[in-house]
């Protein structure tokens, strides 16, 4: 059932990467339980806008949880607290009447604050260009029966496949590393036979990109998995050492 | 060299260094059990071991191993605390699944460096070490009495009677099993031997393998205090 709820939100706000930032507090009155985390956000800066202020600078796109912009650290929490959501799939009625919200950027050295909220996550895109792909020449589509792949190999491509690259696995490691990002995407190609051919060389660029971009070294906390709106899972982590290591020792 | 210049390497030195020292764990527990059975066989393996050249040669690995653990935690934290960046977040709360040993490796491997340093005070200078610079000057203790190199269970028995050596050992100890239920599965996942199936049993493993360490070394501090 809609209900209005009166919130208050503590706001991170930063003019440019070299400013520095502080927190700016607002008070936002009957917002519907039945909006989304970024409505509100909306009707906050509509507010801001009337009273002739800066609206607050966030990231978002499709609004339907898959294409990894929204990037919000909501209450101690990339995504907010709920798990396997992104920011824009979390909504109000998650919150209560006089609730403080608090709200930052993700706070990574690799991704370096662009303006309030928004981030520069390109490094996630220089990891990819690094060898995220596959350039064997597969023709056309062929017949899905033609190069047999077994069912569990084919979903754990396809559970590795569902990151969004939204960024929330390095705002939660304590270590500010993107070891889950890098192993699902070096995994949904490992898995299978058309992205095995590249494997090596492939784990090997990404890897290089990845330490030479500033992120940090896993420990294995598990925070990535726990905070990630797609629960890719650390086994991922396990596969990508495993290649790495092996693809290594075969030089 | 990609085992020092990659993150993934330098994660596989603290991996293997660490599973080393496990195992080095598992073997002192092994032995420290036999002082509870009959001091008479404990003080033959101190007599086995004392400072023969297998013993030192040992010792000088051990002494390695401990060393290029807890340089590479020092290297690896610094270089963390550098990716997380200046800013730390106002608000940060941890999922359920965190284990919070995970999150305090680094402070939980200096209580144990510190422990070390104490334990190392007890029993290895007054039984290594006053042989290796070939001293014979014995233990003598403020009550009179004098402990030889190789009497490992009298100085358990002497060690042990003092309550702030046994609370300091309780505390080194507990500092350890935290460090090891999380240490052990990380150092298997790290090599990459982990999958979905294997991540609960390994977790599983280092937890019973960290309570069965701990305990069996807590029974010999416990025994010493009491004998």
């Amino acid at each position: 059932m809609e209900k209005l709820i009166n919130i208050t939100l503590k706001v991170w706000r930063q003019r440019g990467p070299q400013e520095k930032g502080a927190f700016e507090t607002y008070q936002l009155e009957n917002i519907s339980t039945e909006s989304s985390f970024l409505e509100m956000l909306d009707v906050l800066n509509e507010k801001l806008v009337k009273e002739r202020k800066e609206p607050v600078v966030f990231d978002h796109d499709c609004r339907e949880g898959i294409c990894g912009m929204c990037s919000l650290y909501i209450n101690g929490h990339p995504h907010g607290k709920d798990q396997e959501v992104t920011t824009c799939q979390l909504h109000m009625r998650r919150f209560n009447d006089g609730d403080t919200i608090t709200i930052e950027p993700w706070r990574s050295a690799a991704f370096p604050v662009i303006r309030d909220l928004m981030v520069d996550r390109s490094a996630f895109d220089k990891i990819m260009q690094a060898g995220g792909y596959t350039s064997v020449n597969t023709g056309g589509i062929p017949d899905a029966n033609a190069i047999p792949i077994p069912k569990p190999v084919a979903d754990e491509a396809m559970d590795a496949a569902s990151c969004i690259g939204c960024g929330a696995c390095v705002a939660a490691c304590k270590n500010g590393s993107a070891m889950l990002f890098v192993s699902a995407k070096v995994s949904q190609l490992a898995l299978l036979p058309q992205g095995k051919v590249e494997a090596a060389k492939r784990v090997k660029a990404m890897i290089a990109k990845m330490d030479e971009l500033g992120f940090g070294n896993c420990t294995n906390t598990g925070a990535c998995e726990a905070e990630c709106p797609k629960a890719v899972s650390i086994s991922n982590i396990a596969r990508l050492n495993r290649e790495f290591i092996c693809a290594k020792l075969k030089d | 060299m990609w085992l020092t210049s990659s993150s993934v390497g330098r994660k596989l030195i603290m991996s293997i260094s660490g599973l080393f020292l496990i195992m080095f764990l598992a073997f002192h527990m092994s032995m420290n059990l036999v002082a509870i059975v009959s001091s008479e066989a404990y003080n033959a393996v101190c007599g086995f071991l004392g400072s023969n050249w297998y013993a030192v040669a040992g010792t000088a690995v051990l002494a390695a191993g401990v060393f290029v653990h807890f340089a590479y935690a020092i290297m690896l934290t610094l270089q963390n605390r550098k990716a997380r960046g200046e800013q730390r977040y106002a608000v940060s709360e941890n999922q359920k699944s965190v284990e919070w040993s995970s999150q305090n490796m680094f402070v939980l491997g200096a209580i144990v460096i510190i422990g070390l340093a104490i334990h190392l005070s007890h029993f290895w200078a007054h039984m290594m070490l006053p042989e290796l610079v070939g001293s014979e000057e014995l233990l003598l203790t403020a009550d009179g009495t004098t402990y030889a190199p190789t009497d490992g269970a009298g100085l358990i028995s002497y060690t042990f009677k003092n309550p702030i050596n046994v609370v300091l050992y309780v505390i080194w100890l507990v500092a350890l099993w935290f460090h090891l239920t999380h240490g052990m599965w990380s150092a298997i996942q790290t090599i990459g031997w982990n999958n979905k199936i294997w991540m609960c049993r390994w977790k599983l493993i280092s937890n019973i393998f960290a309570t069965v360490v701990c305990f069996g070394f807590m029974a010999v501090v416990v025994y010493g205090y009491f004998a």
